[in-house]
């Protein structure tokens, strides 16, 4: 049991290890409920020992409900009040102004289309990756594509959900630049447990940099692309392909991981995902190119990871 | 003071006023979830100072205090020591008062627990 819960020990996904606003003040108040549940356990264990080893009538009918008034009453109804007072501020969502950058975030089975606006520049559409500016407050709006899913980034803020036809709005600001992760919380269909994404927080001048390398259109188009139909559900801005079934992967070569946040990019893994999104993602909404030859998927990978 | 007492030490405690209490701090919650979502469905955001609602509130912190306090004169009337158990009129009222003290403290906490969300919570997100 122990083994099996220090293995969820992590730095990059874990609300023990935050490195933004509400996260922190979650994790603080983890601590604080820990302890006080310790120091409250332990003073009854002590107190029932006690009260088993005195001999009875110790104490008259008054002073039995006296102590019954103070201990099961009084102390607490103030530890709880207090408790309430302390933690509420926490559950007040952080303000937000028009100079904020907003992202949109979109579940789909089983990835996450990602759009970001800044305040002052055109829209910049991504996938499977959330890039966040350290320092500024971020509003991210949260919506369904298809069914419900919920946005986790642990180390960032709370979960919420993102249902279809709804705008959500979770407002988060990071305090530490790295590298996380997040993941769906509501089960979505068969690859849900396989619907995660990077996160990464970085110092705000070099987001400002990747932000607009990201607007930029793709290098170059691509004969094979073209000829399996790709584009018919992949963008790929620069190219004419244009499709908004799946993924956007303008600047697929950028992102580190595949298959939203399932597998390591490399050329292998991208070139058998290629042929067989299936095996990797059970009830995967990509088809099979079972007919392609594997050195076409290897040279579809190359092309795509130079799209960077 | 000693005439209200007197008057109030007349008053019969019953199933009816037992149900006072709790009754306050049931209609209080819903009070307090009506004023919060109308605020946010139709002016959009929590009111700065929340008049009404603190109004709402102490009525019904008084009706849970008058309550209690005539409970709590009768609970405490002089006569034979406890344990107040046996089928008479009295420990029959007896036993009525202080449930009915017991409950009007737990309503109180509740009225006030209810209340500090409506109070720290500023916005509808
Ligand atoms: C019917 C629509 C459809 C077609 C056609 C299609 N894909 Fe996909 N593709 C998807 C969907 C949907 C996903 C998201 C899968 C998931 O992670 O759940 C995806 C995911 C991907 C990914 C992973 C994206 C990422 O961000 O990790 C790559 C790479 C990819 N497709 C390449 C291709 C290539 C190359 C072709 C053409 C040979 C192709 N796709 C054809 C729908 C399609
Ligand atoms: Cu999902």
């Amino acid at each position: 049991m122990a083994t099996l819960s220090l293995a969820g020990c992590n730095r990059h996904q874990s609300a023990l290890a935050p490195f933004g606003v509400e996260a922190s003040s979650t994790r603080d108040l983890t601590i604080i409920l820990l302890i006080g549940a310790v120091v409250i356990a332990v003073a009854m264990s002590l107190l029932i020992r006690h009260a088993i080893r005195t001999p009875g009538e110790r104490l008259t009918h008054r002073q039995g409900m006296k102590l019954v008034l103070w201990a099961g009453g009084v102390v607490p109804t103030i530890l709880l009040f207090t408790l309430l007072v302390t933690s509420l501020p926490a559950m007040r969502p952080l303000p937000t102004s028009r100079a904020d950058l907003t992202i949109n975030v979109e579940g789909e089975q089983f990835w996450w289309r990602v759009a970001y606006r800044p305040p002052n520049a055109a829209r910049v559409v991504s996938a499977n990756e959330v890039r966040v500016p350290v320092g500024r407050t971020v509003a991210l709006k949260l919506m369904g594509g298809d069914v419900i899913h919920s946005f986790w980034i642990p180390g960032l803020a709370g979960k919420m959900d993102m249902i279809p036809g709804r705008t959500n709005t979770l407002v988060v600001r990071a305090t530490k630049p790295g590298r996380f992760r997040g993941v769906c919380t509501e089960f979505c269909g068969l690859s849900h447990a396989l619907m995660a994404f990077d996160v990464v927080a970085m110092e705000p001048a070099a987001f400002d940099r990747w932000l607009a390398a990201e607007a930029k259109p793709a290098a170059g188009g691509n004969a094979l692309f073209a000829q399996y139909g790709c584009g018919g559900c992949h963008a790929i801005r620069g190219t004419g392909e244009a499709g908004a079934i799946g993924p956007d992967l303008t600047h697929f070569g950028a992102r580190q991981t595949l298959a939203a946040g399932v597998l390591p990019m490399t050329t292998a893994n991208v070139a058998s995902f290629i042929r067989h999104p299936e095996k990797t993602k059970p009830g995967v909404r990509m088809p099979a190119f079972d007919h392609m030859p594997p050195a076409d998927a290897v040279a579809l990978a190359r092309y795509l990871q130079g799209l960077k | 003071m000693k005439r209200l007492r007197d008057r109030i030490a007349g008053l019969r405690v019953t199933l009816w006023t037992l149900i006072v209490p709790p009754s306050m701090w049931a209609a209080h919650f819903l009070f307090s979830y009506l004023w919060a979502a109308l605020n946010c469905a139709k002016v959009g955001e929590f009111a700065t100072f929340p008049t009404l609602f603190a109004i709402g509130t102490a009525v019904a912190l008084v009706v849970i205090v008058a309550a209690g306090w005539v409970a709590h004169v009768q609970a405490n009337r002089k006569g034979d020591t406890p344990p107040h158990d046996s089928g008479t009129e009295i420990d029959r009222l007896r036993f009525l008062a202080t449930a009915t003290v017991l409950l009007a403290a737990l309503s109180f906490i509740g009225v006030v627990f209810t209340a500090m969300p409506v109070i720290f919570l500023t916005d509808c997100r």
